[in-house]
């Protein structure tokens, strides 16, 4: 199999290819429309700001290259909120790919925002990538905009209200938290999508 | 819910960890990959690297161990020390950092808080502060800390230092309690739940931890976000997963190891 990570400038990259370097996958990094188009799957990750991530993939000619892939796409973290329509973050366009906003978390009196921690995910759907989940599976979220729960959220965890931890469609899917950051935990939703 | 870190403190000066008393006579307590790895597998939530000789010295974080602690740890982790610009904070980011951590250089020139959050987001931007309380009855902010000759009393109130760097776009705050730090008679309760009160982004207190207690307390008592701790870690004379297990039966949230 192989995998491809688009390369649009974020900044996780290298902890993401170790992580996938330990389950047994040699990710290619790259930013080449024929190596994404080529690949058996792809990865999007993603650190930082909504609006300068799209201007990135729009000056590096990737829109396009991923709004026609039709292999399985994994967006993590911002990747995920990227594949969404709109992100109020920047007030942004994002790829459309998913029929989903991303809206600002919600400030309440003594919730912290960002969502920067370890928290629980739990699966509200059937699906090969939430499949056996344990009561106490913990993974890592740093992150200050959120898809709401959804059509297409497959988990959520909670903070100041349930959000979607974990989207999917028929072949594009987003992790909010990080699965390369959340231990032995975040190597089985790896492992999961490599094995979807 | 989200879960209260843990977070180990590691100190590093040329390429080692080390370890020093009230932020003084730094003595080695090994290799920084090597301490990662161990507090990975005691399932720390958290690892943050302060680069201690760094802002005095001028001079830049080293990226080489950053890019093996990535490339080998699969828990977060923040770099803290010689970060001046958005350059070098790239630099540390795309050397596998999960966040950023400034303080010197944002007393210096505090709109570097902005030009990091603007280009990053507010989530891997944290700023660290130093603070003790003079004897105007004030904490105040201490600059260039790691290096005792240089270190300096600055005219910012702790207070409002930390409103000012949310307000600019710190998505955490790290507060280093200094007559606290290295002495394990407790967390600064006091001090921490005054920055609480002002502090709508995660808290991470520091200095001070010597028993588990001192763990429920500063969760329990000034409700931060994480508690930082080295020499005990480092030292073995707490051990991560039992502190986790006494938190959890005394109702603290963390994720269990």
């Amino acid at each position: 199999m192989t995998l491809a990570i688009v390369d649009a400038g974020g900044a996780n990259i290298g902890s993401l290819r170790g992580a996938l370097s330990r389950l047994g996958v040699e990710a290619s990094l790259t930013a080449d429309p024929a190596t994404i188009r080529a690949a058996d799957k792809l990865i999007l990750p993603g650190v930082g700001a909504a609006g300068a991530a799209m201007t990135r993939l729009r000056e590096m000619n990737l829109i396009n290259v991923l709004r026609a892939a039709t292999q399985p796409l994994l967006g993590i973290c911002l990747g995920m909120q990227l594949l969404c329509e709109h992100s109020q973050e920047d007030d942004t366009e994002c790829l459309g790919l998913v029929p989903a906003p991303v809206k600002r978390l919600a400030r309440k009196p003594g919730l912290r925002v960002p969502h920067m921690g370890w928290n629980r995910v739990t699966a509200t759907a059937a699906h090969p990538l939430v499949a056996d989940l344990g009561p106490d599976e913990y993974v890592y979220f740093v992150h200050g905009y959120a898809v709401p729960v959804h059509g297409c959220t497959l988990a959520v965890a909670e903070h100041g209200g349930p959000f979607s931890a974990v989207i999917g469609t028929d072949r594009h899917f987003g992790m909010q938290f990080h699965p390369e950051r959340s231990g032995a935990a975040g190597a089985n939703w790896l492992k999961r999508f490599l094995e979807l | 819910m989200l879960t209260r870190r843990i977070i180990p403190c590691l100190d590093v000066r040329d390429g080692r960890v080390v370890k020093g008393v009230r932020f003084r006579d730094h003595a080695i307590v090994g290799e920084i990959v090597e301490l990662a790895h161990r507090y990975r597998n005691e399932c720390a939530d958290e690892l943050v690297f302060y680069d201690i000789a760094a802002s005095p010295r001028g001079r830049g974080v080293q990226l080489e161990w950053i890019e093996r602690v990535a490339r080998e740890i699969d828990i977060p982790f923040c770099v803290a020390g010689g970060i001046r610009s958005v350059a070098d904070a790239h630099a540390v980011l795309h050397a596998g950092a999960d966040k950023i951590s400034i303080n010197s250089p944002a007393l210096e020139r505090p709109e570097l808080i902005d030009e990091l959050a603007r280009e990053f987001g507010s989530q891997c931007v944290v700023v660290g502060v130093d603070s003790q309380r003079d004897a105007d009855g004030e904490w105040h902010v201490r600059q260039y800390t790691g290096d005792p000759s240089k270190t300096r009393a600055l005219a910012w109130r702790t207070l409002d230092w930390i409103r000012e760097a949310q307000r600019r776009g710190a998505g955490e705050i790290v507060l280093n309690c200094m007559t606290h730090d290295g002495i394990r008679h407790g967390y600064d309760l006091e001090q921490l739940r005054a920055v609480r009160a002002v502090c709508d982004v995660p808290l991470i207190a520091s200095g001070g931890a010597g028993v588990v207690k001192h763990f429920f307390d500063v969760f329990n008592e000034a409700d931060v976000d994480g508690a930082l701790a080295a020499s005990v870690f480092h030292n073995g004379d707490i051990a991560i997963p039992s502190l986790k297990n006494y938190l959890l039966t005394r109702g603290i949230g963390v994720r269990p190891s």
